[in-house]
């Protein structure tokens, strides 16, 4: 719908009526997730005398997914998609790298303060700092005053690596 | 009536407690500071908060949270006013008027016709809330597990297909969202469903780390991708605060009819705050004395939305606390809120803990107050938090966003699935799916289940019990009108011409 309003700003270059790749990845994902549903579904064993078992559910969810990935299959066909800005891939994927370094952290014992700040200076350089050190220290200090707020004030448990110890 | 008025006041005698208000006080502070910030809405504002209420006890941090709801809301208008981002559609009429405002050199009265029209929404809305609230908790009483199935399919619908844009990616996200709710183990035979043998799904999936992953991290990554496009620019507030006496008389009527607009459209078990502010700017456009000045600044078209707004906002708390039925994303989180201590919002809380409800319903009245006496005079401290660099705001936000999932459960499984779904918000935001469907899903979806398989239970398997309780059959025949009205309205042009 929004793809045929005539006062969209979008350029038309673009070709409102062309097939969106985008859109048949969407269907095709919605797809694969029904047939995942049915799938696990069938595992079940249905263990009500009366009534719908475990299974049942499931089942109406697939049915559901597999209407809506034809639905979406149709709009991707026809292009009925509303007008996309190009995106950048670069500072997204910055920022993924900084939650896998979290992660990584967090699963290895290092801590809630060199967990955060490693995703601070890495969302940082994706919104296009560059001052990696004054940004360290930054971090450093934030995280910081957040773990002893939260440790110590909300006696919230956060993650204690070698850092937090020496509080 | 007289109950009415004895159990409002027994709220207000736990809502006045000293820590009680101590805890609004701080709420309505978070909420603003956090609210304010750009592209932080109520209802990430509560997801981001919930953590921090999670080792207080249930009165206090219900009591906190509704400070954190309103305040959320209050900061989102400011931000709406200052640099032309709505956190949230249901902000975009203030943009609309208010931006253009604050560009005149008028941000000040912008902020306070805002302000005080919340105030007075807010208030009108709360008291309506106090006073319907009980009226639909005697009804609910008598509902049995298939009326409150059918119910659910109307929210089901309505949250995610009447209104938006596109039925189609509504129900999409609504059905991400039912099939997050299947993950874990099956309550009534303890079998696995979606689990995958990975130990930590089988409690399910978490609501907060859901709508933080969606919210925060989707957001985040969705800026970060398009940050080459252009820079916001914050208004400075010049000028006076106060409005002129042509400000107040262009403003109240405003106010009131904003709010009749809101409350009723809010309490609707419909939700979606964008229906009563694009109806209230639609008809401030046409009722107003001075229509030229609409698309440049009037004032009337910030004064209407923003009391549409917070009315709507209170009156959604209508069928979250007497049906435990969420119809937005902030009244879904604010029922994860519940779900933290064990509690259902419905009937049997109102009869269970009714000093928990009316002391929330009570101190809603106070954390609008103290909005109001403080948020004014503030104004000039969340506008410095406007300004902090967009690098280190997006890294604040994502250091919290993080923190909560940190301290509620440290694992690697459960970090991974705040990524993941960081991810999943990102690429909906960028093929214009609806967020809030996914966690009305995630939420409503085994309570539908739960409540259909005891109605089925009950009636031995025949499905037939759903058609022939009267209220069951009429919420399933509007659920099924709500669903195929707008693949049949399709080439109405709903409220597209309003926001041109």
């Amino acid at each position: 719908m929004t793809a045929d309003d005539p006062s969209g700003a979008s350029p038309p270059a673009q070709g409102s009526r062309r097939i969106d790749r985008a859109g048949l990845v969407i269907a095709f994902a919605l797809a694969a997730l029904a047939i995942v549903l049915v799938v696990d579904a069938g595992r079940l064993s249905s263990g009500a005398m009366y009534g719908m078992g475990p299974e049942a559910m499931p089942i109406v969810v697939a049915v559901g997914l597999a209407l809506l990935a034809i639905g979406n299959l149709i709009d991707a066909l026809r292009g009925n998609l509303p007008p996309r800005e190009s995106a950048d891939p670069k500072p997204v994927l910055l920022i993924l790298a900084g939650l896998a370094l979290l992660i990584a952290i967090i699963g290895f014992g290092g801590g809630f303060i060199l967990a955060t700040s490693s995703l601070f200076v890495a969302t940082s350089a994706a919104f296009g700092r560059r001052a990696i050190l004054i940004d360290s220290a930054i971090a450093l200090v934030l995280t910081t005053l957040i773990f002893l707020a939260f440790d110590k004030l909300l006696t919230l448990s956060l993650p204690a690596g070698s850092l937090e110890r020496l509080l | 009536m007289i109950d009415t008025f004895a159990a409002l006041a027994h709220g207000m005698a736990v809502a006045l407690q000293p820590m009680n208000l101590l805890y609004a006080l701080i709420g309505v502070f978070l909420g603003t500071a956090v609210g304010v910030l750009p592209g932080i809405g109520p209802a990430l504002t509560v997801a981001l908060l919930l953590p921090v209420t999670y080792k207080l006890d249930p009165g206090g941090s219900l009591i906190m949270f509704a400070g954190i709801y309103y305040g959320g809301m209050y900061g989102g208008s400011t931000t709406a006013i200052l640099i032309n981002t709505p956190g949230e559609s249901a902000s975009m009429a203030t943009a609309l008027e208010g931006n253009k405002m604050a560009k005149a050199g008028r941000g000040g009265p912008a902020l306070a016709t805002a302000a005080i029209g919340s105030f007075v929404a807010g208030t009108i809305a709360t008291i309506g809330l106090a006073f319907l609230a009980p009226l639909l908790v005697d009804f609910a009483v008598k509902f049995g597990p298939e009326d409150y199935f059918a119910l659910m399919c109307v929210a089901f619908v309505t949250v995610s297909a009447t209104f938006g844009d596109s039925p189609i990616r509504g129900l999409t996200s609504l059905f991400i969202g039912l099939t997050l709710g299947l993950i874990g183990i099956d309550k009534l035979t303890g079998q696995a469903r979606l689990a995958f043998g990975v130990p930590e799904l089988l409690d399910g999936v978490e609501v907060t780390t859901l709508a933080v992953g969606l919210f925060a991290v989707g957001e985040a990554l969705y800026v970060a991708s398009r940050r080459h496009h252009a820079e916001e620019k914050i208004e400075p507030v010049r000028g006076s605060l106060w409005m002129t006496m042509e400000d107040w008389k262009r403003s109240w009527k405003a106010w009131l009819r904003g709010t009749m607009f809101g409350f009723p459209i809010g309490a609707l078990p419909a939700g979606g705050a964008e229906i009563p502010t694009f109806l209230s700017y639609s008809t401030e456009r046409r009722l107003s004395k001075h229509p030229e000045e609409f698309g440049k600044g009037a004032i009337e078209g910030v004064a209407g939305p923003e009391a549409a707004n917070n009315a709507s906002a209170a009156g959604t708390l209508v069928p979250l606390l007497t049906l435990g039925l969420p119809t937005s994303a902030t009244a879904a989180m604010m029922l994860a809120g519940f779900q933290q201590y064990g509690l259902n919002p419905g009937p049997l809380l109102f009869a269970e803990r009714p000093d928990l409800v009316w002391g929330l319903i009570a101190s809603l009245f106070i954390a609008n107050v103290m909005l109001l006496v403080l948020n004014l005079p503030l104004v000039g401290l969340w506008v410095r938090l406007l300004a902090i660099p967009q690098p280190w705001l997006y890294a604040g936000i994502l250091v919290f966003a993080t923190m909560g999932t940190i301290a509620a459960k440290p694992s690697v499984v459960e970090l991974s699935m705040l990524a993941a779904f960081g991810v999943l918000g990102f690429l909906m935001r960028r093929y214009d799916f609806p967020i809030a469907p996914v966690v009305v899903g995630l939420i409503l979806g085994p309570i539908a289940e739960s409540q259909l398989r005891r109605a089925l239970a009950i009636s031995l398997g025949d499905p037939i019990v759903l058609l022939q309780s009267p209220m069951s059959a009429t919420l399933l025949g509007i659920a099924l009108i709500a669903l195929l009205a707008p693949f049949v309205l399709k080439g109405l042009d709903r409220f597209k011409a309003s926001e041109d």
